[in-house]
């Protein structure tokens, strides 16, 4: 922390570089520049190697994260905090990031069409990663920005990785929206360094206590950074592109952007208004309570008419958003509202990960190979992938795939909220905190949004346990390994959770401090 | 460790019936029944060795469970979830046998039945609140499964809204749980869902009342009382007979449980503050309920409101804050189990034989099946409250409770009883009494030996508890004793 005195002075400092610090983004980006050349130069490199190689740097980057995980310092001139919050976020992003290259590599086509996911989507997929690793422990604006760019512009790219028109159409929503938001993010970084002079977190918090500052300009700058990150985390009224793209997109990138995102969003959100912005809590937090009553409320309301199940999903991480800003409005002041956030990521990341594991699997049952209701002539069954994950392909699930029809009720209860599932623990964290920070009116908010959203979940259990199966939608089984393994996985883990979050808790304390 | 062994002994059963292969369904039924026999078996030894003279919590056990969060696995039976704990542990064998022939996927249907003995116990054990309300929560699953899944035309509508509703219910008093623990942990520095804990925190009395309305909201919408009553008739109508047994034999005890065991000895000056509410829903309850159930066509329904209403007396006896009244509600709760039970079963078993709970559509039953005739004529009259047959102990105690503190509303009450008399023995003299006028109802076949093995048990404990309830009021009496003591302790 004594070098920031030196930041202050005119001369532009040159950081010290701290290697260590930055050791698990290094190895990220090592694996994705590696995949990429493999791509290039091996077209014909099957899927199982890519997915391999990409474990593979995951695994390392993991494994550098544990060997920091005892470190607790800001490096390069105060611009990347190493802190609970950092590790915590590194290691839930690395877990979403292997499932999600599970699910990758298992694809999103069904049986004699054409590839959803080409092979580039490996190497983007560990860009993305690295830009919200480091968004998780970026403590300067800049580098904030920087960050955010690295995982939005690997996220278009992801999202538009795909021959079908909705998946075009979906990537360049979400490129106008995304450059949209990314332009109020960078005005109010410019106005908060105006206000402050500085754009590290440390300085602004300590110029944002500071009485002669010019608090007008540092609470436009903030309004702006709400927006920015609102627009990441999908908080209502940011959060139209949402059920486009996530309708839109091959599943695994849906999963992986409703997941990953969202942690290093939050990481970031709770960093700099929890962190940074704390001693102007009073000014911020009504306005975020508000975004987070009206993010809850809407997207259960918005879910419960929705018909396709990618749709409805996307609506429930709407209102998930909510939840966890009921996290960040508390935190300032509650350092449980910290540690509750971030639980309440992990859980979530692998419920909704897991989510949208069964809607891969049952897109990828698609109808019988032949003699299904379909007419005659239309080749590929039904290709827009707005139609593949109707709610209507649910029906009678239970009867054809068991298994696959009780991890979705594992997840869709623990997205309900019912214990002892992991997604039960989450809530009651953020309840605790909200009513620990004097906010009992939006835990009772989130209390009537969790009892919307029953409806939906429950709709989607109706239609699959509750209903017969029609015609032979369903009956087509194919042997899909990777996609079962991470199945496996996102339900072992959210069941595991469920019955003993100890372990799990106790680490989200020790991010209570954050740092820079 | 017995106490454990009773509560997951039945998700034992339901993870093996869960191995047992697809084809082999007689094997899966043995195995649910055998699970649930040795649920009351382990029961039975836990009455035994249940000490009579004591007050307070026995054979209990406690372990942490997430100490961050201070919730720990504490359980423990005192008087009055004893018989409570028994009344679930006989009427889960008995459905279990009730759905020995149901064909559509057994092995699934049993297990449900298993998980929701499981969590429906541990609602009635919980010591820490916490526990306690991931039971009361977990006791949805299973049965939106088993309405929903199983049930008749509307099973879908029904089971949502049986869900939602309970639901809003169950995390307003989340939030009061949460609420109560907070300003303890505040208040003391130890964060703890203990029971005894809480209960003995000083709480000021305007807190009381809010935290008392938030468990207010979950046990006044699962009891039912009116008017947040109406997920009812459809979630009983629409469950499987079997399932709406233990819905209304077990599951309705667990709002009024909740009432006594936590809403009361937890904010006793809120209970004094809201007793007059409670009062007058409950005779409302009981009359609405009982005028409602007079005029139904079904006789399913009216069965189902005939418990609404009867639940009325028990929320009755309960807010006398007397040792009458809450000697007769635990009674009465006992009683109401083994009497709804048995109507269910009955209309179930009528259903099984003709298709129809329509009540124009029988009529001199008496002389094809006489045996049913008189084993239903027991229950029915149980249920009105003849003197000599258990529902007349829990209610005559409940009404001498209300008496002592409130007289109108004794009084009140007093008429639903007239017209329980009303609506079941009308049923009963329009269906079973009478010429045999339709053809369908000429050849219907008597009791079987199965149906013997369900009814018989039930009609033994209707007779002998009526002639002798002294054992189990002995039991009761001290546990409702100290519930009295706990509830005035600090009323003005």
């Amino acid at each position: 922390m004594h070098l920031l005195a030196q930041a202050n002075t005119e001369l532009l400092p040159l950081p010290q570089v701290d290697w260590r610090a930055i050791a698990p983004e290094l190895a990220l980006a090592a694996a994705g520049v590696v995949l990429l050349l493999v791509v290039a130069f091996r077209p014909k490199a099957g899927r199982g190697v890519l997915a391999g190689l990409t474990l593979a740097g995951l695994a390392v980057a993991a494994g550098l994260t544990a060997w920091n995980w005892d470190l607790s310092r800001v490096a390069f001139e105060g611009a990347v905090a190493l802190d609970g919050i950092t590790r915590y976020s590194r290691m839930v992003l690395l877990a979403v990031g292997a499932l999600a290259t599970l699910m990758v590599a298992q694809g999103d086509s069904r049986e004699g069409e054409e590839d959803d996911t080409p092979p580039e989507v490996f190497p983007l997929l560990l860009f993305a990663l690295l830009g919200m690793v480091l968004l998780a422990a970026a403590s300067d604006l800049l580098v904030v920005f920087i960050a955010l760019e690295i995982l939005s512009l690997s996220l278009y790219v992801m999202a538009g990785e795909s021959r079908r028109q909705a998946a075009q159409e979906a990537a360049m929503k979400y490129f106008l929206l995304g450059a949209f938001s990314s332009a109020f993010l960078l005005y109010g970084i410019a106005l908060c360094y105006g206000a402050t002079g500085t754009t590290n977190l440390l300085g602004i918090a300590r110029a944002s206590a500071d009485p002669t500052s010019d608090g007008t300009l540092l609470l436009a700058g903030i309004g702006l950074l709400a927006v920015g990150f609102c627009f990441k985390v999908s908080a209502v009224p940011f959060h139209m592109w949402t059920p486009d793209v996530y309708q839109g997109t091959p599943t695994p990138v849906a999963a992986f952007m409703a997941a990953a995102t969202k942690v290093a969003g939050f990481a970031v959100f709770l960093r700099v208004f929890s962190g940074a912005l704390g001693g102007l809590v009073v000014s911020w937090r009504p306005v975020i309570a508000a975004v987070a009553a009206i993010t809850m409320l809407v997207g259960a309301a918005l879910a419960v008419v929705q018909t396709d199940l990618k749709r409805m999903l996307a609506y429930s991480s709407i209102s998930h958003a909510g939840y966890l800003l009921v996290g960040v409005a508390a935190a300032a002041t509650v350092p449980a509202g910290v540690s509750a956030s971030m639980f309440y990521l992990l859980a979530y990341a692998f419920m909704v990960m897991g989510a949208f594991m069964v809607v891969q699997y049952v897109s990828r049952l698609g109808p019988a190979p032949e003699g299904s209701g379909e007419p005659e002539g239309g080749a590929p069954a039904r290709p827009d992938p707005r139609e593949r994950s109707s709610l209507d392909d649910y029906r009678g699930l239970a009867r054809r795939h068991p298994w696959a029809a009780g991890l979705l009720a594992v997840f869709m209860l623990a997205l309900t909220g019912i214990p002892p599932l992991s997604g039960f623990w989450a809530k009651y964290y953020v309840f605790l905190a909200g009513i620990e920070a004097g906010l009992t009116w939006l835990v009772v908010v989130a209390v009537i949004s969790s009892v919307i959203s029953a409806f939906f979940y429950l709709r989607v259990l109706a239609v699959a346990y509750l209903q017969e199966p029609v015609g032979d939608a369903g009956t087509a089984s194919g042997r899909m390994p990777a996609l079962g393994l991470a199945l496996g996985l996102a339900g072992l883990l959210t069941v595991a959770i469920g019955l003993a979050p100890e372990a799990l808790v106790s680490a989200a304390r020790t991010a209570e401090r954050i740092l820079g | 460790m017995l106490l454990t062994a009773t509560l997951f002994a039945p998700l034992v059963g339901a993870l093996l019936v869960a191995l047992v292969p697809k084809e082999r369904v007689s094997l899966a039924r043995w195995v649910a029944l055998a699970a649930s026999l040795a649920t009351l078996g382990l029961g039975v030894v836990l009455a035994a060795r249940f000490e009579t003279g004591e007050a307070g919590f026995q054979l209990g056990m406690a372990a942490d469970w997430v100490p961050a969060f201070g919730v720990s696995y504490r359980v423990g039976v005192d008087g009055v979830s004893l018989p409570l704990v028994l009344l679930t542990a006989v009427l889960t064998p008995l459905a279990i046998a009730g759905s020995w022939r149901m064909p559509d996927r057994p092995r699934s249907y049993l297990g449900l039945l298993l998980v929701l003995e499981t969590a429906m116990l541990g609602v009635f054990v919980s010591l820490d609140l916490f526990l306690f309300y991931v039971f009361w929560e977990a006791v949805l699953v299973p049965a939106y499964f088993l309405i929903g899944s199983f049930g008749g035309q509307r099973r879908v509508y029904a089971a949502v809204k049986f869900f939602v509703y309970t639901l809003l219910g169950g995390l307003l008093m989340l939030v009061g749980i949460i609420a109560l623990f907070w300003l303890h942990q505040k208040a003391t520095g130890v964060p703890t869902f203990d029971y005894d804990t809480l209960r003995d925190f000083d709480k000021a009395p305007a807190t009381q009342r809010w935290l008392f309305a938030a468990f207010f909201a979950a046990f006044a919408i699962k009891t039912p009382l009116w008017p947040l009553h109406t997920w009812l008739p459809d979630a009983y109508t629409e469950a499987p007979t079997t399932t709406t047994v233990l819905l209304a034999g077990v599951m309705s005890k667990l709002g009024v449980y909740g009432f006594l065991r936590f809403a009361l000895p937890l904010f006793p000056d809120a209970a004094h503050w809201f007793q007059p509410v409670l009062l007058t829903l409950a005779v409302v309850g009981i009359l609405y309920c009982a005028l409602v159930a007079t005029v139904q066509r079904d006789f399913k329904t009216l069965v189902a409101y005939s418990s609404v209403s009867h639940l009325g007396f028990i929320v009755l006896g309960i807010f006398a804050f007397n040792l009458q009244g809450l000697q007769g509600g635990v009674f009465y709760m006992v009683a109401h189990g083994l009497l709804i039970g048995g109507l269910f079963f009955v209309t179930g078993m009528l259903e099984e034989r003709r298709g129809t709970r329509r009540i124009d559509q029988f009529g001199g039953l008496q002389q094809s099946v006489p045996r049913m005739a008189a084993v239903m004529l027991v229950i029915t009259l149980g249920s009105v409250a003849l003197p000599g047959l258990v529902g007349f102990v829990g209610e005559f105690l409940t009404l001498l409770g209300a008496f002592l503190e409130n007289r109108v509303a004794a009084v009140l009450a007093a008429l639903g009883v007239i017209l329980g008399a009303v609506y079941l023995l009308w049923a009963y003299q329009r269906m079973w009494h009478g010429p045999l006028e339709r053809e369908e109802n000429r050849a219907l076949p008597d009791l079987t030996g199965r149906e013997w093995a369900i009814l018989g048990p039930l009609v033994a404990a209707i007779i002998v508890l009526g002639l002798f309830p002294r054992p189990v009021l002995d039991r009761v009496e001290p546990s409702a004793q100290r519930v009295v003591e706990q509830t005035q302790a600090s009323s003005p």
